[in-house]
């Protein structure tokens, strides 16, 4: 047996509880091999990665069928394993990499103890040799300074340095099996290209086969040689990535295909007839003090720079940026949730920067905001009546009956029944309540939206539907956007023009079709090129002999 | 350096704070000679004890002259028997330090590993039975608890003594009475802070690379968990020397908390203020070794001013 699997998943099951999360599912990755596990949320390919190495009944959840094998030559299956022989294989002959590289590494332990710990476990290297191999392991994932990192801890890293530290902890003992978890989502999308690159270089290097969960086709594209498509547990689709793309073979991954926003793909949106700009932006400042206490130095944050821009009415002006660089903190410095330092902003002819607390009031049912979290920013004692009517009960006072009728209208507004008024917002999917964040935007008639994040919690094929419904709505009411995103690819669907932001200032503003196809700043052309494109390379199929589905 | 300083400058701010709060209320709570001299004496002598403790001048004088002492290390004479109140408060230090130390000492001895086992085996029978029995623990009262022990082991079994502070055995009520609510108090702190830090997805990571289950919960969970677990530590000695208050009246153990009730009855003004003065520096020490002990466990606040610069 030459090109024996060193991983082959055959039938398995994973419940919780009674539900079941994965059914039947068979896969084989062969050394040196890339296979992707797609699918939206709820498709079972997190509990299939957290199976894999007996993480599973962690989370409170089993395997109920199946084998886990592991190893080209005298397989082991991982499924028959106690939690104590499964101690031995963690880490060293499988190892995997995390989703949120803020928090999946110990925040009071150093990295070279965290980095050491693997080493010394499953090599039985000594303290003295542990700190070589550690020092080594850092050097193979390209981090600067190796040496000095080691003894630092996780928060003085950034987030790309954390997950280079994850990788390096996985690989240290050279595993057979990597499975990368969603490992570059939590990730601004240069840091992404970045990750992507060093573990295919890393994978070259080490010949491990590797198990990669994502959502986002386009690194699906970059990464995987073949993918299994996932919905609600059950395997829709095992293709080589190259078919997979030129020629889905079922519904659902044709639909997935569809939804995933390509760049460069969208068809333009027509430009708004000129007109009396409803919200007006202009040289607008914050600046952040930290420290400053009696006797501490101040250090001071310019988090928004000298920003200064017009959205027509009836436009979405999609505003792009990586972390940090002060999307957010626009965002609210324009509603004067935060006070701005310098500048105005003028809004339906009102400028807004100077009224007191009364007349904010007032002005601020002329804009108004749906946030990331759908989950987080909806009240979870409150009915959807309630929640959706309560801007508007807020600024006119209006009573229960007319609420009622309110709630009513806004649930057509976003396409859901109007009898759900009554129900609680955990009943409610992730999509359904972004929906009702929007209709509780839209229950004061506001001028202008902006929306922070709104769709980058959601499956593409439900962020699809949301960004649907808003453009629906502007069209019909002649909304103005403010569409915040880091993903570019949403923005060039759903916006007429487009700003770049950088370190606090727009370094670029134009329209979709100027930004993102002649793009004249550097950093937009950095940012452009780190998008992954869910386009594959197409000799990428050719590398393995066609595989036994 | 700097840090010093600024922790130095408020803790003579709270110190200073309190010493004049102590003076008033207590100058505000009746005439000392009230109840230090018999009832029947006559008004002559009354202000000549008056006119010897001070009382007699304005209290803006009295309270400027008592600073003015304060700050030469004079905390006035007892009215009671003319000692020096400093050395009388000192005398008693010793012992109800012995006794709240040990007390502690028992409750953290005894709460955290019951915490971390409750929680390592979270919903078993073995948590629930941890947690029934420290909602016991902390509900009982502690003049009741201590009660109970004289009796069981003073009166019926005849194995402890019920009073004095003599030998060993006199210390064991005392410290389990003071200790059995702190230590259920802290098998509840360490049991949630330890759950939460074994939900974290650090654990996830420290299981994915093959460490034991004692290496999780001694190496990556614990050092996380006793973080806030610390914190909690410092308020709880103001509590603990609350509870010595109490404890040292039922077991007539000779320290400061009997000092103090006593002393407070009898309005003997200089020892009440030595004593509040002594707690107040208690807890200060007490807040800033939290805040040492918090900055030693947590890296993220030691290096708290370079975080973010990668």
């Amino acid at each position: 047996m030459i090109d024996a699997p060193v991983l082959s998943v055959k039938h398995l099951s994973v419940a919780f509880g009674r539900h079941v999360a994965v059914r039947d599912l068979s896969f084989d990755i062969h050394a040196g091999e890339t296979l992707a596990l797609v699918g939206e949320s709820g498709s079972g390919k997190s509990a299939t990665a957290l199976s894999v190495l007996r993480l599973i009944e962690r989370e409170g959840g089993r395997i109920t069928e199946g084998a886990i094998r592991l190893g080209a030559q005298d397989p082991v299956d991982l499924a028959a394993l106690s939690d104590r022989e499964m101690q031995a294989f963690r880490g060293n002959r499988v190892s995997m990499i995390f989703q949120e590289p803020m928090t999946s590494l110990n925040p009071v332990m150093r990295i070279g103890e965290q980095l050491g710990e693997v080493l010394r476990r499953h090599q039985g290297l000594g303290t003295q040799a542990a700190r070589v191999a550690a020092r080594h392991a850092l050097e193979q994932v390209r981090i600067p300074d190796p040496e000095r990192r080691l003894r630092q801890y996780p928060h003085e890293l950034s987030g790309g340095l954390r997950q280079r530290v994850m990788i390096a902890i996985a690989l240290a003992c050279r595993p057979d099996v990597l499975i990368a978890d969603e490992p570059t989502t939590a990730l601004d999308v240069t840091t992404q290209a970045e990750v992507l690159k060093l573990l295919k270089s890393l994978q070259a290097e080490i010949g491990m086969a590797v198990l990669f969960i994502t959502h986002d086709m386009g690194v699906v594209a970059e990464v995987a040689d073949r993918g299994v498509v996932l919905r609600h547990g059950r395997t829709e689709e095992v293709a080589r990535v190259a078919d997979l793309f030129a020629a889905p073979q079922s519904a659902y991954a044709r639909d997935l295909m569809a939804a995933t926003p390509k760049l460069g793909q969208s068809p333009l949106r027509p430009p708004v007839p000129q007109a009396e700009p409803v919200l007006r932006v202009s040289g607008l400042s914050k600046s952040f003090a930290q420290g400053g206490g009696i006797l501490k130095p101040r250090t001071v944050t310019q988090a928004v720079r000298d920003v200064s821009f017009d959205i027509l009415p009836g436009e979405t002006l999609g505003l792009v940026g990586e972390s940090g660089c002060g999307k957010s903190t626009l965002s609210r410095a324009l509603m004067r949730l935060i006070e701005p330092d310098a500048g105005t902003v003028t809004l339906a002819g009102q400028e807004i920067t100077g009224l007191d607390a009364a007349a904010l009031r007032q002005a601020r049912s002329n804009i108004q905001m749906v946030f990331q979290d759908p989950f987080a920013s909806l009240n979870p004692r409150m009915t959807v009546r309630d929640l959706i009517t309560e801007p508007a009960y807020l600024h006119s006072g209006i009573g229960p009956d007319a609420r009622a009728r309110l709630a009513g209208d806004l649930l057509e507004q976003v396409t859901l029944e109007r009898d759900v008024a009554d129900r609680y917002p955990h009943q409610f999917s992730g999509g359904q309540r972004q929906r009702l964040c929007i209709a509780r935007a839209l229950s004061v008639s506001p001028r202008v939206i902006v929306a922070d994040e709104a769709v980058s919690a959601l499956d593409v094929s439900t962020a699809a539907r949301v960004t649907r419904l808003m453009q629906d709505i502007q069209d019909r009411l002649k909304i103005a956007f403010l569409f915040i995103s880091h993903d570019i690819a949403v923005v060039e669907r759903v916006s007429h023009r487009i700003a770049v932001m950088y370190r606090g200032e727009i370094v670029e503003i134009g329209p979709t079709d100027r930004v993102l196809r002649h793009p004249q700043h550097d950093y937009t052309r950095k940012l452009l090129a780190a998008v992954p494109n869910p386009v594959p390379r197409p000799m990428r199929a050719a590398r393995r002999p066609e595989p036994v589905l | 350096m700097l840090w010093f300083l600024t922790k130095t400058l408020r803790a003579v701010i709270t110190m200073w704070l309190v010493v004049t709060f102590v003076f008033f209320v207590l100058r505000l709570s009746g005439d000392p000679t009230m109840m230090l001299l018999p009832d029947d004496i006559d008004e002559a002598t009354r202000d000549f004890y008056r006119r010897l403790w001070g009382l007699d001048r304005p209290i803006m004088v009295q309270y400027w002259s008592y600073l003015g002492a304060l700050l030469q290390g004079d905390f006035g004479i007892s009215f009671r028997n003319n000692l020096d109140a400093f050395g009388l408060v000192w005398d008693r230090v010793p012992k109800t330090a012995l006794l709240t130390g040990t007390a502690l000492l028992i409750s953290l001895a005894i709460g955290i590993p019951l915490g971390i086992v409750a929680a390592f085996y979270r919903d078993s029978w073995l948590d629930r039975g941890v947690m029934a029995v420290s909602v016991f623990g902390f509900s009982m009262p502690n003049f009741f608890l201590g009660i109970l022990l004289i009796l069981v082991f003073s009166l019926n079994l005849r194995v402890l003594p019920s009073s004095g502070s003599g030998t060993w055995a006199h210390l064991i009520m005392p410290a389990a009475t003071l200790g059995v609510s702190f230590a259920a108090q802290f098998a509840r702190y360490t049991r949630s802070s330890m759950i939460d830090v074994l939900n974290k997805s650090y654990m996830r990571t420290a299981r994915s690379k093959g460490a034991g289950p004692v290496r999780r919960v001694n190496l990556h969970a614990l050092p996380n968990a006793a973080i806030p677990v610390v914190t909690i530590l410092g308020f709880k000695v103001g509590e603990l020397l609350g509870g010595a208050v109490i404890t040292e009246t039922v077991f007539a153990w000779p320290g400061i908390g009997r000092l103090l009730t006593n002393s407070v009855a009898a309005r003997d003004l200089a020892v009440v203020q030595c004593i509040m003065i002594l707690l107040a520096l208690t807890m200060v020490l007490a807040n800033t070794i939290t805040d040492l002990a918090y900055g030693w466990l947590d890296p993220r606040v030691r290096v708290g001013a370079k975080a973010g610069a990668r």
